[in-house]
């Protein structure tokens, strides 16, 4: 089985945002980054149907350098080959990461390409679907079940009140939920193993942003709630003003 | 240039969601604000008795389109949504009535489509707004990124826009009583085939009668300091004296305590009611990030310095196990009035 799996560089989600002076950005100082968390459970998904089917598992982030930190974490795990898309520029929107892992993809004929529901910086969740329009390959995203036999797959994808099964068939893009799999903890084998897999790196094909980003900025701060602290006797007093000034019961 | 607006709308079970009443009350007004013409597209069967009610939110002109139709012709047999079929459907729709803005909801079925429409139809995507504006007659939208800790102003590149709007962000608005006009496709003059079923769902799984907290208008939630799963009656209770859906931290979910479909946060779901109680949460960072844009947050903690209350609009410090009975009578004390 020819397994892909796309994983993306983020800052880490305990991260303090601060904006930078550009104010289009976030200030980078002191930010530390890791791997996508989803991008773990897609890790993990395709390192089980390797186990289960044979084949290899390729690691492809497209970015700048630094986006090789996220390919060695998947080669911690267990990921066989890596591609680093190389990007000039750190400003690229959903679309332009689609096009460029498409441009690429697109003669490697894979079975599956497993992803993350979302990357948790832009909270894009676009890349799966905008791929899956670009290779022509059907997608299933927000997945938290996946069975493949004989070349059928079923699906199982969270929406809002239940979950939607979903039938299709190879080759097939999966966007991954957590609830679908544990991923693993590099072991000491697997880390000594992954320092002598090389990163192949070829340079991004397209450029051009279809979305600008004018102005970053922080949300407005909730100016101080009222906070009581004699316990059940402001309870009525709570709940007259959630009706009279929040408005809201 | 003037515009001319799509607004895609979602029905289930022959009725419009809520959301499509807050697309429709956003299309009208950015249709008022640039001057632009607005259609109204759906995909459904039996939404006859519900056209009407459309016209009080800006709605002129309905097309609908009944893909159950096509089903059997293409051999396709009992889909409930396919989203290859779905997102060609709307974006022959917008090529055909030379709609340049496509407006839809960031639902579960709104955002698997958006991409993939914005790509067909070579279109800037503005995904999960909470904010949209018209400068100079082009569109500014603001949306949430790194989880809510900030947010971006976007301009598109291109004069073709798809938005999705974050549920219960965007209140619907009655205007005028109107006429609605409502016109059937042509299914056939979309052009599906076979491939375009390439991947259906089968079949829909409701976990349960329950209110999902992704759609609730008011959410209460539980934390670890409940203390265990046996105590969460006291949460279901609250919430159902004022009608709302029950949420968790991650931390009760993974200690097995709550399901997955009720996490609020960054791993979880992203909540925007009108009302967010939390109740023995701390306000984790990730969990913050699942439900700091709701309108009202009050939060019920023993400790004064938990960060959830830093946030808060309202808040009471002290025990869930005395306020929560305490706050559930109130509730329904006043509600029965
Ligand atoms: C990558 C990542 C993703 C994550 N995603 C999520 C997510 O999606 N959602 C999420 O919620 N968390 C998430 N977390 C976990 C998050 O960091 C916290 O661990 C979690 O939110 C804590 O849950 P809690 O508030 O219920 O528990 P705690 O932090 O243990 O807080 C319990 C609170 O209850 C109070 N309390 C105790 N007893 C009582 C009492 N009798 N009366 C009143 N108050 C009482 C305590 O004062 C305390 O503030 C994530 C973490 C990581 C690293
Ligand atoms: N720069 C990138 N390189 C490789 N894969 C990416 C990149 N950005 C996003 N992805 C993949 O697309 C998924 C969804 O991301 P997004 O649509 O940006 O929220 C992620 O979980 C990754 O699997």
């Amino acid at each position: 089985m020819k397994i892909i799996v796309c994983v993306s560089l983020v800052p880490d989600s305990t991260t303090k945002v601060k904006i930078s002076d550009t104010k289009k950005s976030i200030d980078e100082n002191g930010v530390s980054y890791i791997i996508n968390p989803y991008d773990e459970f897609a890790v993990e998904e395709a390192l089980k149907l390797k186990e289960k089917n044979g084949g290899e598992v390729l690691a492809i982030s497209f970015g700048t350098d630094k986006a090789r930190d996220a390919i060695k974490k998947a080669f911690q795990m267990g990921a066989d080959k890596g591609v680093l898309i190389k990007s000039s520029s750190g400003d690229f929107d959903s679309y332009t990461v689609a096009r460029n892992l498409a441009e690429y993809i697109k003669n490697q004929n894979p079975d599956i390409i497993l992803m993350g529901k979302q990357s948790i910086d832009f909270d894009g969740l676009l890349v799966p679907s905008m791929l899956s329009e670009l290779l022509n390959i059907p997608s299933i995203s927000v997945v938290v079940k996946l069975d493949i036999a004989d070349g059928k797959v079923i699906a199982e994808r969270e929406v809002e009140g239940g979950k939607e099964i979903i039938e299709s068939s190879l080759p097939i893009i999966i966007g991954t939920q957590k609830g679908i799999n544990e991923p693993r903890y590099p072991n000491l084998k697997s880390i000594m193993a992954s320092k002598s897999k090389p990163i192949e790196e070829i340079q991004a094909s397209y450029t051009g942003n279809k979305v600008e980003i004018t102005e970053m900025k922080l949300p407005a701060a909730k100016s101080g709630g009222k906070i009581f602290t004699n316990g059940k006797d402001d309870v009525s007093e709570l709940v007259r003003l959630l009706r009279e000034e929040a408005k809201v019961i | 240039m003037s515009n001319k607006i799509l607004a895609f709308i979602e029905s289930k079970d022959g009725k419009f969601k809520n959301s499509a009443l807050e697309v429709i009350t956003e299309a009208h007004k950015i249709a008022d604000d640039s001057n632009s013409e607005l259609i109204v597209f759906t995909i459904g069967s039996d939404l006859d008795s519900e056209i009407q009610s459309l016209s009080n939110y800006g709605a002129k002109k309905l097309l609908v389109a009944d893909l159950s139709e096509i089903n059997t012709k293409n051999s396709v047999t009992d889909f409930k949504y396919s989203p290859p079929a779905f997102a060609k459907a709307i974006s022959e729709i917008a090529k055909t009535q030379g709609a340049n803005i496509i407006l839809m909801s960031a639902t579960s079925l709104g955002k698997d489509l958006a991409g993939r429409i914005a790509v067909r139809t070579d279109s800037s995507i503005f995904n999960d707004c909470i904010d949209i504006k018209i400068f100079d007659g082009n569109i500014v939208a603001t949306r949430p990124v790194y989880a809510g800790k900030s947010l971006i102003d976007i301009k598109a590149a291109s004069d073709r826009i798809v938005l999705t709007l974050r549920p219960n962000v965007f209140k619907p608005h009655k205007t005028e009583n109107g006429n609605i006009e409502m016109e059937k496709v042509d299914v056939n003059s979309l052009s599906l085939n076979p491939e375009d079923f390439s991947s259906v769902v089968k079949e829909i799984v409701v976990s349960n009668e329950k209110l999902d907290v992704a759609e609730a208008d008011r959410i209460v939630s539980g934390g670890r300091g409940l203390r265990g799963p046996e105590n969460f009656h006291l949460i279901e209770d609250l919430a159902s004296s004022i009608g709302g859906a029950t949420g968790a931290s991650r931390a009760v979910v993974d200690a097995g305590w709550r399901p997955h479909s009720e996490q609020v946060g960054q791993t979880g779901k992203t909540v925007t009611p009108s009302l967010y109680i939390a109740c023995g949460i701390s306000g984790a960072i990730q969990h913050l990030a699942g439900m700091s844009s709701s309108k009202c947050i009050v939060a019920i903690n023993k400790d004064k310095d938990a960060p959830i209350f830093q946030i808060a609009n309202y808040g009471i410090v002290g025990d869930v196990f005395e306020i929560i009975p305490a706050l559930t009578q109130e509730f329904k004390k006043v509600l029965s009035n």
